[in-house]
């Protein structure tokens, strides 16, 4: 298993197989590893909201922070037509930076760097962005695969164009995080094993090199965290006030 | 600097991944559909619970505490607003009061000093007055005294010059013939005596 830079991203059964028809839903450690994460932010956040003193102490300024810097960047980008929103990026942004923090504890287990996970949230955002869009504007929709002031000879390309971007979206959403993640964590698994095969003669380079990576490493957990929600909020943006 | 050596690392990492797929031919675990209905399965159990959770109790709660604090602190900053608003007008009228007092001071002062004026310049003129009607008497008894006093100094030399005459040499002389040589005499040496 050490030797193998990708065991790390390895899903295994914890405990009996669970079926239900066809499907197999096992109990893994992904699961243990969303629960985790789940669960430490209801903790948290349900600690930080109990007392409302008017001098926070610790953990409620960290809840109040976040509520604020999530509302701050969902008003900056969607305007205030993305308030009913406001709760489901909240949870967004939330499990992926706890699932994504939770990577950055030796020997855990990265949720986010599983292609499965991250597609089925960019999915979901990409359904629901479009059906609010369709809602908000009907058939009026359709108008943003046709962006103004683009001269006529251009617009057939223009608008094959921005329909392949358009479509692109929960893939390159997904793909994003996904490869971070498997990527950052495989580099510092790569790098430790480095440390290990050259010794205690040569093995300074690689071990300096893991240090500086596990903080890159906890830079880009956070900012993928915020990359992938406020590209929703930019997709909320164009579903709910059309621009084009 | 870090961006060359991060990517360069990636590259290596892919390298060394070549290298351990040629050797286990394990493949990457994410594309293993294995786990899949059961990773999607626990996310939408996971994911959703904790949706519920926060938005129907734990945001809006927060949201609750931030507003209350918001409009408590706006309270607290119109309160002191208002505190100082008052604090000012107290001033002013504070001001006022010792202006004005200042001025009724100042009034009063000057009242009593024209009053203290008038009365010094009342009496003065009272004394003046009764000094002059003083000075005037003495200077007419003065003149009088001056008037009178030739007079009586003839009669006094008359007398005398009658007495001594006739004590010198015994016989009467007529008192008329006497006073007519003192006027004379007197009227001679009347400027040697008197300095007119």
């Amino acid at each position: 298993m050490a030797a193998n830079p990708m065991s790390q991203f390895d899903v295994y059964r914890i405990g009996p197989e669970i079926k239900v028809g066809a499907f197999d839903i096992s109990f893994t450690n992904a699961s243990l590893f969303m629960i985790l994460s789940t669960v430490s932010i209801l903790l948290i956040f349900n600690l930080g909201s109990k007392k409302n003193s008017l001098l926070p102490n610790k953990i409620q300024l960290l809840a109040e922070l976040s509520y604020t810097f999530v509302s701050k960047m969902i008003s900056d980008t969607a305007g205030s037509k993305a308030k009913p929103y406001f709760a489901f990026i909240f949870s967004l942004f939330m499990f992926v930076l706890f699932c994504n923090m939770f990577g950055m504890i030796p020997y855990t287990f990265t949720v986010t760097s599983h292609i499965i996970v991250t597609f089925v949230l960019a999915a979901f955002i990409f359904i629901g962005v479009t059906v609010i869009g369709f809602i908000k504007h009907g058939f009026g929709y359709l108008k943003l695969f046709v962006p103004s002031g683009v001269p006529a000879v251009l617009l057939p390309l223009i608008v094959v164009i921005e329909i392949i971007s358009y479509l692109s979206r929960p893939i390159s959403l997904s793909v994003r995080l996904f490869a971070n993640m498997m990527a950052g964590h495989t580099m510092m698994k790569v790098f430790g094993g480095f440390v290990i095969s050259l010794g205690i003669v040569g093995g300074w380079l690689p071990l300096s090199f893991s240090v500086a990576l596990t903080g890159l490493e906890i830079l880009v957990a956070f900012l993928q965290a915020y990359v992938f929600a406020i590209l929703t909020c930019i997709y909320l943006n164009d579903a709910l006030n059309l621009h084009h | 600097m870090v961006k060359k050596i991060y990517f360069q690392s990636i590259f290596f990492s892919f390298f060394f991944i070549k290298e351990a797929f040629a050797a286990e031919s394990g493949g990457m675990p994410q594309l293993n559909p294995e786990f899949w209905v059961s990773q999607i399965f626990w996310l939408i159990l996971t994911f959703g619970a904790m949706y519920l959770v926060l938005s129907k109790l734990i945001l809006p709660k927060i949201s609750n505490n931030l507003e209350s604090r918001k409009s408590q602190i706006l309270e607290n900053i119109e309160a002191a607003e208002k505190q100082r608003e008052d604090s000012d007008a107290k001033l002013k009228e504070y001001d006022e009061i010792v202006s004005k007092s200042k001025l009724e001071a100042n009034s009063i002062f000057n009242q009593a000093r024209e009053k203290a004026l008038k009365d010094i310049g009342a009496k003065r003129e009272v004394l003046d007055k009764q000094i002059d009607n003083e000075i005037a008497e003495a200077e007419k008894e003065i003149d009088a005294l001056r008037k009178n006093a030739p007079d009586k100094i003839n009669k006094i030399a008359i007398d005398t010059s009658s007495e001594l005459l006739q004590k010198l040499i015994g016989a009467e002389v007529n008192n008329s013939s006497i006073s007519a040589i003192v006027d004379d005499l007197s009227k001679r040496n009347g400027d040697k005596y008197y300095g007119n």
